[in-house]
């Protein structure tokens, strides 16, 4: 194809990009526009100024920086308990090759693919039994299992494939199995742990099933709750609606950029192991 | 000489140990429940089958599973389709001709709804299509109420979804493309052939092993989604939006059905293991 129609596929595939940015600058436009401007101007016009009562507004009523205090709490303890359990896991799986270990690696798949609706009642009920109810305890104890069970299937088939003369050379000095992966297998494997280190907190960051039948009060709930639960309250008008709406896109997407080269590499690797 | 794995279990301990607590129990729990009549308090009474047959009956039960079917085609197999297409163009038309840099933005640029917490775009879409001050009535000038009118919650909610889910088979696609051996496209631009029949012939057979991975991981991801549901429209107008994970939720929470509910939650839970083993059956015998 030449001439024009070099340009035209581009364009097309411009255009698409635009359109599934579009909600973006949508909210993010709108999100800094006074409800007089709002009702006004209507939400496709660009904003005359900064108006950042309607954020600050939600920002306090919803208790946001304490909102995120807790996402961040139990999305770094589920991300560092995650692979800690994933890497003792795998070295016994991948490394040690114990035996029945293909039917344990099937069992910690399925319970990844599980609906969590069919643990979810009698881990509230346990939870409740336990004391742990409506505290983020319960939420990363759970988040870590499941997120795990994942870990343990990708890191098995990664350290399956190390190699042993190493770790025979480490045997011969002496070393024991535990300073063994301590000081060979986990330093060696640092960049796939560091993947799946950014992956647990982003996908504990983004869950919402969990939290929301877990976290009934104020002062435990994550983000994604606290905004969903919000959705549709009276007090909400349009430019608070945006408000809520950017502070939910602002976290996840500066995770992304700055996670970036690491997630786009990890969303293939956990993909087709 | 042999070497002993029997050390091996103790660092498997601390595992299997929460693994028995928060998998197995809980799920042996929710079988257990779902043949007794419960409210959540009080002792549970045996029913035996009974929920089960209630569900055959109940309409509402099908319903949702004829959404998920909706929720499939809308999370699944569209954004496979149209993702196939436009890895193809980035990867071996715009990379070529424009450069690795224009395509990966574009690639980046459709991913960015995937980084969104599916609960947060869910409340993006709420205020974007809200009846009165939503600004996608005011774009199109127009008047709907779209996830408030039974005929239109659910073709709205899918459209959503296709937003929600496309970036995910580009990203992946394209990374499967650089798998592919150049030579292929090579042998088949020296015999002439034009870009739809090297996507049909080379692309599409080249990388299924990350079509089945999109489409299994997508196809679960439908069969289980809740959040935008919850946030879009719980499952209303009517049931119009109703699917299972937010009808055993139901139960649970506001009807205190427990015992319906995990009948209904048992059933999801049968149908993703079938269809994941189902997948990986037709995998394994496609390669």
């Amino acid at each position: 194809m030449r001439g024009p129609g070099r340009w035209a596929v581009l364009f097309a595939l411009a255009v698409l990009a635009v359109v599934m940015l579009f909600p973006f600058a949508l909210v993010a436009m709108n999100a800094v526009k006074s409800p007089a401007e709002y009702s006004t101007q209507g939400p496709l016009s660009l904003p005359d100024g900064l108006y950042l009562q309607g954020l600050a507004d939600f920002w306090t009523r919803v208790d946001f920086a304490g909102k995120l205090w807790n996402s961040l709490v139990i999305s770094v303890s589920v991300a560092v308990f995650a692979v800690v359990l994933s890497v003792l896991n795998a070295y016994a799986l991948g490394i040690g090759r114990i035996r029945g270990r293909l039917s344990i690696l099937v069992l910690f798949l399925v319970a990844n693919t599980l609906p969590q609706e069919a643990l979810a009642y009698p881990l509230y009920y346990l939870a409740k039994a336990a004391g742990l109810y409506d505290t983020q305890l319960a939420v990363i104890i759970v988040m870590t299992v499941i997120q795990a069970a994942f870990g343990t299937y990708l890191l098995s088939a990664v350290l399956g494939q190390f190699p042993k003369e190493i770790l025979e050379a480490a045997a011969i000095d002496g070393a024991g199995r535990l300073r063994a992966l301590w000081q060979i297998v986990v330093p060696i494997s640092r960049p796939t742990l560091n993947v799946l280190l950014i992956f647990f907190f982003i996908w504990t960051w983004n869950e919402f099933f969990l939290p929301l039948i877990f976290l009934i009060s104020n002062d435990t709930q994550t983000v994604p709750v606290a905004l969903a639960v919000l959705q549709g309250e009276k007090f909400m008008d349009a430019t608070m609606s945006s408000a809520s709406a950017l502070l939910g896109i602002v976290p996840a997407v500066a995770f992304f950029l700055i996670f970036q080269r690491t997630l786009t590499r990890g969303v293939t690797v956990g993909a087709i192991k | 000489m042999r070497v002993r794995t029997r050390g091996y279990w103790l660092y498997l301990a601390p595992s299997l140990v929460l693994f028995v607590v928060v998998v197995v129990v809980p799920f042996l729990m929710n079988v257990g429940a779902s043949f007794t009549r419960w409210s959540g308090v009080g002792t549970p009474r045996w029913i035996g089958f009974d929920n089960y047959a209630r569900l055959l009956r109940d309409e509402r039960f099908w319903q949702s599973f004829q959404h998920n079917v909706g929720l499939i085609v809308a999370m699944a197999v569209v954004p496979t389709a149209i993702g196939l297409v436009l890895a193809s163009a980035l990867f071996d038309y715009v990379a070529k001709r424009f450069g690795t840099r224009t395509a990966a933005t574009l690639r980046a640029m459709y991913y960015l709804p995937q980084v969104l917490p599916v609960a947060v775009a869910g409340v993006v879409w709420g205020w974007m299509l809200h009846p009165s001050y939503g600004a996608v009535n005011q774009i199109f000038h127009l008047d709907l109420d779209w996830l408030g009118d039974p005929d239109l919650a659910l073709a709205t909610v899918m459209a959503v979804m296709v937003w929600f889910q496309l970036g995910y088979p580009v990203v992946i696609f394209m990374a499967g493309l650089q798998r592919v051996d150049p030579a292929y496209y090579e042998a088949a631009e020296i015999d002439g052939a034009s870009w739809f029949r090297k996507f049909w012939h080379i692309t599409i057979p080249q990388i299924r092993p990350e079509i089945f991975v999109v489409l299994l991981t997508c196809t679960i991801a439908a069969l289980k989604v809740f959040g935008p549901i919850f946030v879009l429209t719980r499952g209303g107008p009517g049931n119009a939006t109703m699917v299972p994970s937010y009808f055993s939720y139901l139960n649970f929470f506001q009807k205190s059905n427990v015992g319906y509910g995990s009948a209904v939650a048992t059933v999801l839970a049968l149908i993703i293991i079938v269809v994941t083993f189902l997948f990986l059956r037709v995998q394994e015998r496609a390669q």
